[in-house]
């Protein structure tokens, strides 16, 4: 858990930063991290190194990231089939995600899972989901053996707008109540469940507002601005240790690549994506808040952003140079045994 | 007339049987027999064993055709006296017939069921057939077994007097707490039996790991141990079939608990599927492979046998008799070699480890006469 | 060791377990009842009284009543398992395996595979199976062979009392998800349980019945009505051999391959329908692995491929029984003689 220390002045945006300056830096490596390794993997993709589909995160960083900020070791999270970037929070091992989606047998799935159910429950990653809507029965669930364990861990399920709209994701939110169990489902909603609007698909337009009726406290946020989110993050949070129960945070938010890679993209306006990178990059946002706050200068966040390059430089190497896996790989770990 | 003319009846081998199938008569109607022959082969739903004569005599009439299924107490045959009448023949049949319907609900009743005893805080189950006035009989069954290893000496030595078979801690229906598992914690539990029920001086019978029990027992209380008959004992020799040791700890599929149990017989056809599920309901339940694992350790640790009782078995002052299968695979029959001349011993041909199923007649014979004189 | 009923000697399992493990939690719609009303707790114990009694002992915390909501309770049954918990899931009827199917198909049959071999998902589901209470199309079917295709399941199919406090156990015990199929008609079938817990392993067959003619293999309430059969043929001098596989994933070929060697003549029992069921399963087996010895073809005893009708005359039509299980036996004795 990241050190929280004093509060700070209160900056524009009305969000009192409460984090120091090492839970600061590392915020912007992982958020860099997930930047430059959805980029990377596009590229690797176009490429034709990586089978399958991709589902890129890039754009959504400070949502997992704000959120992530939060969370132990032993706390889970659960995500979507778009999950590079939750699995790079939560501590997921970078070299062994790059290896996963080249397929390679050192892969954190040993090569068995992919891009879509890329997991490592180890850190609390309860897998990506090649369903939409799989993930908060999951987190429900895990949500459950915290509080029977008496562990004083969270779950936390991040779902997008798509999923929000599910059958099951209802069914999760309304028996965690009944049950009052330390579970948050986020819902990143960045304006698009695969080729449709949110706001067609949406029935009530609100997600958050919709939630609320199902009698859980449910906030909505920007997630242009990490500091918005890991606010509503840490109330909910605390709110689910202390025994209070579930919540829901809606993240506003938008993906700067396709729903998959190799997606056209024809459902999105003409200089859709350039805008939302010239003014909804939570990046640059995130840079200009510390700076101009005087937290962080531009070298230390420039010379994270240069290990972080080296280091998707080597996982990539990596991943390239790994041994894909042995034929027998495919019969084993069916079963525990059998 | 000499002799009177009597029935064969369906016995009653072990605590479920209710009825047992006629597979073959060895004699036909009208030969003679002596006592000790082989007279028909009878399957139940465990097992499949001969009926021998007890005595002399002729087979005047086979009643239960082969293939044929009676309940327990079903008259099989009459036999008597070569020159028995038609018509006494008859009477006897027709007599027979309506005692039996009457007689059959009272048997049912009285059917003894297996009884708990508690000892020093350890629950043991214990099976008592017969009564009289003669000193009573003991019996201790080997490792992995229970009190109906006896199924087929228990009956044969009730007449006249008092017959108690045994669970060992661990076993059976007695409770799984088998303390370090030797023959000194065991032999505890049995001495205890003896001393709660008030039942010594008693003829000792032990197979295996029952026998070793036994002899230790004798030589440490000989007041309690009128006679001691060991069939197949350990504590002879440091040599044990540790394949089926280890095998037997370890099975729990049918494949397995067969290929293991097929070791302790000369006939493997004596190994039925019955007797295999019997062994597999028994080492399924909680705590019995522990158990058994203890005792296997204890007493068969790196391979060998742990205990040595050949120096007590040299010191015994009371009758002692062994018996041993001459194909006996578990322990070898050579360590009987090694007793003073003034123990019997006598070795069955096509007798594997368990002679007292296999050769029950034969058995049932030598302890009769041994405990008689 | 006492008589007990299926129900007695799964509550039994239940009681048991639960005590001896406490991560092991019930969960499930009226698992207890009562929640929310007037009426209290302990309202219902499972809709066929399975579960009676156990909120009194394990309270709230490990007794838990659900809504009506089959995808978020195998979900988070099927998260609670990979992250500690030990959950005996109910799914009231598996006729509502549609409605949660995800769950138990995509999520946790594939955790441990999909996540290369860190995930243990020990998730047991308990649902109802089986005909002949006019329940209708709905609340009828036996769709085992369904989650029986389905690697990363195993599927447990008791006949009995005895088999099925074992199986409970060892699928409580088991590390992998197991789906247990309890037939709705068999919960007073009584016979001797032991008091005290045990297991039986997966994928070892009961061989109920021995015989030298005919190999019948059936499933749950089908191996009573086999048993039936079998006794009429037996007078008429067919021996039949039945074989109760117990678990239909993990399944015990190897009994039913030796048993076909010696008879040469294989009938299968299933109260399912037809198309790519146990029987079609085990017929491919027999014909596959065990040809040579054959005599006759494989004949399968099923359901027709309908829905559950609901009037009873019509049930009763539906459901394989002795008689259309003897004439089978006796169409594979008389084949080629």
């Amino acid at each position: 858990m990241l050190d929280q220390s004093r509060r700070g002045p209160t900056n524009e945006g009305g969000y009192v930063v409460q984090l120091n300056r090492e839970a600061l830096i590392q915020a912007w490596r992982v958020m860099t991290t997930i930047r430059r390794f959805e980029e990377r993997v596009q590229d690797e993709f176009s490429k034709g190194h990586i089978p399958g589909f991709v589902h890129l995160y890039a754009g959504q960083e400070a949502s997992a990231v704000g959120v992530c900020t939060e969370l132990g070791p032993h706390d889970y999270i659960a995500s979507t089939h778009r999950g590079h970037g939750h699995s790079i929070a939560k501590g997921c091992d970078v070299t062994g995600m790059m290896a996963e989606l080249f397929g390679k047998q050192d892969g954190l799935c040993a090569g068995k899972g992919g891009s879509m159910h890329i997991a490592d429950l180890d850190r609390g990653m309860l897998g990506a989901n090649g369903i939409v809507g799989g993930g908060p029965p999951l987190v429900v669930g895990a949500a459950l053996t915290a509080k029977t364990l008496g562990t004083g861990t969270v779950a936390v399920s991040f779902t997008g707008d798509g999923g929000s709209n599910q059958g099951t994701t209802f069914e999760a939110m309304n028996l965690a109540v009944v049950l009052q169990l330390p579970a948050i489902f986020i819902f990143e909603n960045n304006g698009y469940g695969e080729y449709t609007g949110a706001s067609y698909a949406v029935g009530s337009r609100d997600i958050a507002g919709r939630a609320a009726g199902f009698g859980l406290p449910a906030v909505k946020v920007s997630g242009d601005d990490f500091f918005a989110v890991h606010e509503a993050a840490r109330e909910a949070v605390e709110r689910a240790r202390a025994g209070g129960g579930p919540s829901v945070i809606e993240v506003d938010t938008c993906r700067f690549y396709g729903h998959h890679s190799g997606d056209a993209q024809l459902y999105r306006g003409k200089d859709e994506v350039k805008g939302l990178r010239e003014d909804r990059d939570c990046l640059k946002h995130f840079r200009r808040r510390v700076t101009e706050a005087g937290l962080l200068d531009h070298a230390e966040l420039d010379a994270v952003e240069a290990e972080v390059a080296g280091l998707i430089e080597r996982a990539v190497a990596m991943a390239q140079a790994a041994d894909i896996p042995a034929p027998e790989a495919l019969l084993t770990d069916v079963y525990v045994s059998y | 007339m000499t002799a009177a003319i009597t029935a064969i009846t369906m016995p009653k081998w072990g605590l479920t049987m209710t009825e047992g199938k006629v597979v073959q008569w060895l004699r036909p109607a009208g030969a003679a027999f002596a006592a000790g022959d082989e007279l028909l082969e009878i399957e139940t739903s465990k097992i499949t064993n001969v009926v021998e004569a007890e005595a002399a005599g002729t087979l005047l009439r086979v009643v239960a055709a082969e293939g044929s299924t009676l309940p327990i107490g079903g008259l099989l045959a009459v036999i008597g006296p070569a020159d028995a009448s038609v018509a006494e023949i008859e009477t006897f049949v027709a007599g027979f017939v309506v005692a039996e319907s009457a007689g059959e609900a009272a048997e049912a009743a009285e059917a003894p069921a297996p009884r708990m005893l508690d000892v020093a805080g350890i629950r043991l189950r214990y099976l008592e057939l017969g009564s009289g006035d003669a000193a009573s009989v003991l019996l201790l069954h080997g490792f992995g077994a229970d009190l109906n290893s006896w199924m087929f000496t228990q009956p044969a030595l009730a007449e006249g007097r008092r017959v108690l078979a045994l669970d060992l801690p661990g076993h059976g229906g007695s409770s799984r707490d088998v303390g370090n598992g030797d023959a000194e914690a065991l032999g505890q539990a049995v001495e205890g039996f003896l001393t709660v029920l008030d039942a010594g001086p008693v003829h000792l019978v032990g197979h295996s790991m029952g026998g070793a029990i036994a002899a230790s027992l004798a030589a440490r209380r000989p007041d309690l141990v009128r006679t001691l008959t060991l069939i197949a004992p350990a504590g002879l020799g440091p040599e044990i079939n540790t394949a089926f040791i280890d095998g037997f700890v370890r099975a729990s599929r049918r494949k397995d608990a067969v290929e293991v149990l097929q070791m302790l017989v000369h006939d493997p056809s004596v190994v039925s599927r019955a007797m295999v599920e019997d062994v597999l309901r028994f080492k399924r339940l909680d705590g019995v492979a522990a158990a058994l694992d203890t005792i296997a350790r204890a007493w068969f640790a790196g391979g060998r046998q742990t205990l040595d009782l050949t120096a007590e078995m040299a010191a015994l002052a009371m009758p002692v008799q062994v018996i041993w299968g001459c194909d006996d695979r578990i322990i070898p029959v050579a360590h009987a070699d090694n007793l003073a001349p003034a123990v019997q011993v006598h070795v069955l041909e096509a007798a594997g480890h368990l002679p007292h199923m296999e050769k029950a007649g034969e058995v049932n014979r030598l302890i009769r006469r041994f405990i008689d004189t | 060791m006492t008589v007990k009923t299926i129900r007695q000697a799964l509550h039994e399992a239940l009681e048991q377990e639960m005590r001896r493990d406490p991560r092991v939690v019930v969960i499930g719609e009226d698992v207890s009842g009562g929640a929310g009303t007037g009426g209290g707790r302990d309202a219902a114990g499972g809709v066929l009284g399975v579960t009676k009694g156990l909120i009194k002992e394990f309270g709230e915390a490990r007794v838990i009543d659900t809504p009506i909501t089959e995808s978020a309770i195998m979900g988070a049954a099927a998260g609670a398992a990979v992250t500690g918990l030990r959950p005996v899931a109910e799914l009231m009827f598996s006729d509502f395996l549609g409605v949660c199917f995800d769950q138990i198909f995509n999520q946790a049959a594939k955790f441990r595979y999909m996540f290369g071999g860190k995930a243990r998902t020990p998730l047991v589901i308990r649902t109802m199976i089986g005909a002949g209470r006019s329940a209708a199309a709905q609340h009828s079917q036996s769709p085992y062979h369904i989650f029986t295709s389905v690697p990363g399941l195993k599927v447990v199919v008791p006949s009995n009392a005895y088999d099925a406090k074992g199986l409970l156990i060892q699928a409580i015990r088991d590390d992998d998800p197991v789906v247990f199929c309890e037939h709705k008609l068999m919960y007073d079938l009584k016979t001797e349980v032991p008091d005290e817990a045990y297991v039986i392993p997966f994928g070892e067959a009961n061989v109920v019945r021995d015989g030298d003619d005919v190999t019948v293999v059936a499933l749950a309430r089908m191996v009573h009505y086999a048993a039936e059969a079998a006794e009429t043929l037996a007078a008429e001098g067919i021996e039949c051999e039945i074989i109760d596989p117990r678990t239909t994933s993990p399944l015990d070929e190897d009994t039913i391959l030796e048993s076909v060697e010696r008879t040469g003549r294989l009938v299968v029992v299933d109260e399912a329908t037809p198309r790519c069921g146990m029987a079609t399963d085990i017929a491919a087996l027999v014909a596959d692995r065990a040809f040579q010895f054959l005599k006759a073809p494989v004949r399968r005893v099923t359901a027709p491929h309908t829905p559950v009708p609901f009037a009873p005359s019509l049930e009763k039509l539906y459901i394989p029984d002795p008689e259309r299980i003897a004439a089978a036996v006796r169409a594979v004795y008389g084949y080629g003689r």
